[in-house]
């Protein structure tokens, strides 16, 4: 009975399991196996005997995979922190109104249903230089029209533009995320703090964020890995060329499909595959680490 | 004393109304910065090039003076490009094929989640536990580490052929290496676990077999759950832009993400015709917005459950 049972328990999962071997476990084992394959040429099936390390070298020491970690990590580093707490604001505000608390909520959601591309270009005629909307607010205070997606925008203009629409993509999902954890907080933790008539900000501070600390944390780790997964938001705003000029606001995975796009070279597969490696270790680091930080500060 | 009291008490209204109109207003600025970028596409998209062109931009344009040339030209046929003896852009092409795409890898999925839900919230088998542990382990790994190898296998498969790629290969490579998802089979198994022990005891003495009880009974009762997912998983292969875009080898396969960007830049003069480019993304975005609309309720709920599990 019990082997019978274990049996069919393995139909029901062969499906799904068959369709991940194939295209989940296969090609995360594949990629370490490329990265430190010579001279590959993956169409041919043709690479030199022996394994090497050098794939990792050259794409350490490429000045594009250099402005990509610095791009990706900047993106990364400025835009996760300031959108979780934008939006741990903005749910807790939408918690604390009487009306109209699903009217807002519906349209803080219309970013995550619209297609990034679309909207990115959107982003991209607002940033023109000469008449864009953004020019033309920053004009009501005094400021002069500034190049922030175009060929003589600086690395810094490109960044915020990018920052800018980064963050108003990614609202969306948090907001409502932190919006329903709050509905679930006890009323009776607000209710006891306000008869010791705790101030607002004392309550966010010592009961809605450690209380929500264990999402708090899981939206962190999740909207880090997809901060250094950046590509979409850069082809919506900037196109193919990646940047104003081109290049200049590469990510890893940016770098990774070049290289891999040009699977004619010599070579190349195993630096787009190193290139993934490396993003994979940075992304299993940065979970690790999240993860112990947190472990002293999150109440479960 | 009453006094007093009464004088605390307004003090206290006063302060709740001030604090209650501080956070409306912030609320309607978030509300205006969402809505602005919605809205400049719109507007844009019924500008005349002569206008899009204007310093200081127009902030806002009489209804009677809208422009829907741009629209028009989009249905045109093109000439030469690689879009010749097509539309300028073919949206319905467009169309057809991500919807296609997006009804093929939404029942594969489904059907790969509820089987697999199934196992792991109703059958006890050996290595149940390490199984899913591996799975839920997947999730943390960045996709683009999977794309590297899955492009050579879809090139041995025979579905990527620079030369000869037929309209079904081309659809095979875009459904069949996504008709799985740990998440949605993790969501699902929740659900299923909520099913009552005693519904399958007595549908056993009833001499039910255990394919039968999953579709006869948790499948409907799930039902919920199951349309969150396949609402939530149609809604991907608008936004799949990176694969379309590397296996589709001709213009008439790709999905609509694909056709936005860069089609409405002259490579001659560099310069963007931005009202077309504008009403194509409003093409694009009509039909999600549509959908969400429809389906806001479980769309919202799904997404909301999807941040609640961790």
């Amino acid at each position: 009975m019990e082997t019978k049972n274990n049996w069919r328990a393995w139909l029901y999962l062969a499906p799904m399991l068959i369709l991940m071997a194939v295209f989940t476990f296969y090609p995360l084992f594949n990629a370490f196996i490329i990265s430190f394959y010579k001279d590959y040429q993956p169409l041919l099936n043709q690479r030199a005997p022996g394994m090497t390390l050098d794939n990792y070298s050259i794409v350490v020491n490429n000045y594009f995979f250099k402005q990509a970690l610095k791009n990706t990590f900047t993106l990364a580093f400025i835009s996760v922190p300031i959108s979780i707490v934008l939006s741990l604001f903005i749910a807790v505000a939408l918690n604390s109104i009487p009306r109209l608390k699903a009217f807002f909520q519906t349209i803080f959601f219309l970013p995550y249903v619209t297609n990034g591309i679309a909207v990115g270009m959107a982003f991209a005629v607002i940033f023109h230089r000469n008449y864009g909307l953004f020019n033309q607010f920053l004009s009501w205070f005094g400021v002069a029209p500034v190049d922030w997606i175009g060929s003589t925008a600086t690395w810094g203009k490109q960044m915020t533009a990018l920052m800018i629409f980064t963050i108003w993509d990614s609202l969306a999902f948090k907001i409502l995320v932190f919006a329903s954890g709050l509905t679930n907080i006890d009323k009776q933790y607000y209710d006891a703090a306000r008869i010791d008539s705790a101030s607002k900000w004392t309550i966010f501070k010592r009961i809605t964020v450690p209380l929500l600390s264990p999402l708090i944390l899981y939206i962190s780790i999740t909207s880090m890995i997809g901060a250094l997964k950046a590509y979409n938001s850069i082809i919506a705003l900037f196109g193919e060329s990646l940047g104003g000029r081109p290049r200049d606001m590469i990510t890893i995975v940016a770098f990774v499909y070049q290289y891999r796009a040009d699977y004619a070279n010599i070579g190349f597969y195993s630096y787009a595959a190193a290139g993934a490696i490396i993003l994979f270790m940075i992304t299993l680091a940065f979970t690790g680490l999240q993860t112990i930080v947190s472990r002293k500060r999150v109440h479960y | 004393m009453a006094e007093v009291y009464v004088k605390n008490e307004l003090s206290y209204k006063a302060k709740k109304t001030i604090f209650h109109i501080l956070v409306y207003a912030f609320l309607i600025l978030i509300t205006i910065s969402v809505l602005i970028p919605f809205y400049w596409m719109l507007l844009t998209s019924v500008k005349t090039q002569v206008m899009i062109e204007q310093v200081p931009p127009l902030l806002f344009l009489k209804p009677a003076d809208w422009e829907i040339n741009n629209y028009k030209l989009l249905f045109e046929v093109v000439q030469s490009g690689p879009r010749r003896g097509q539309p300028l852009f073919p949206f319905f092409t467009y169309m057809k094929n991500t919807i296609l795409v997006s009804v093929i890898t939404t029942v594969g999925t489904t059907i790969t989640t509820i089987l697999a839900a199934y196992a792991f919230a109703r059958l006890r088998f050996k290595g149940s536990n390490l199984v899913f542990v591996i799975l839920i382990a997947t999730m943390m790994i960045p996709g683009e580490i999977f794309i590297l190898t899955n492009f050579l296998t879809v090139y041995r498969l025979g579905w990527y052929d620079v030369f000869n790629q037929t309209y079904w290969d081309a659809v095979l490579a875009m459904t069949i290496p996504f008709m799985t998802s740990v998440f949605y089979m993790f969501y699902l198994r929740q659900t299923f676990k909520q099913i009552p022990n005693e519904l399958y005891f007595a549908a056993k003495v009833d001499g039910t077999t255990d394919f039968q009880y999953l579709w006869k009974i948790m499948v409907p009762v799930a039902m919920p759950t199951i349309v969150t997912i396949i609402i939530l998983n149609s809604m991907g292969a608008w936004n799949a832009y990176i694969w379309p875009n590397m296996i589709a080898t001709r213009d008439e396969y790709r999905l609509v993400s694909n056709g936005l960007r860069g089609a409405f830049t002259d490579s001659s003069t560099g310069r963007t015709d931005f009202g077309q480019q504008m009403a194509s993304a409003v093409l694009v975005t009509v039909p999600l917005l549509i959908l969400f609309f429809v389906f806001r309720k479980q769309i919202m709920r799904g997404v909301s459950r999807s941040g609640i599990k961790g």
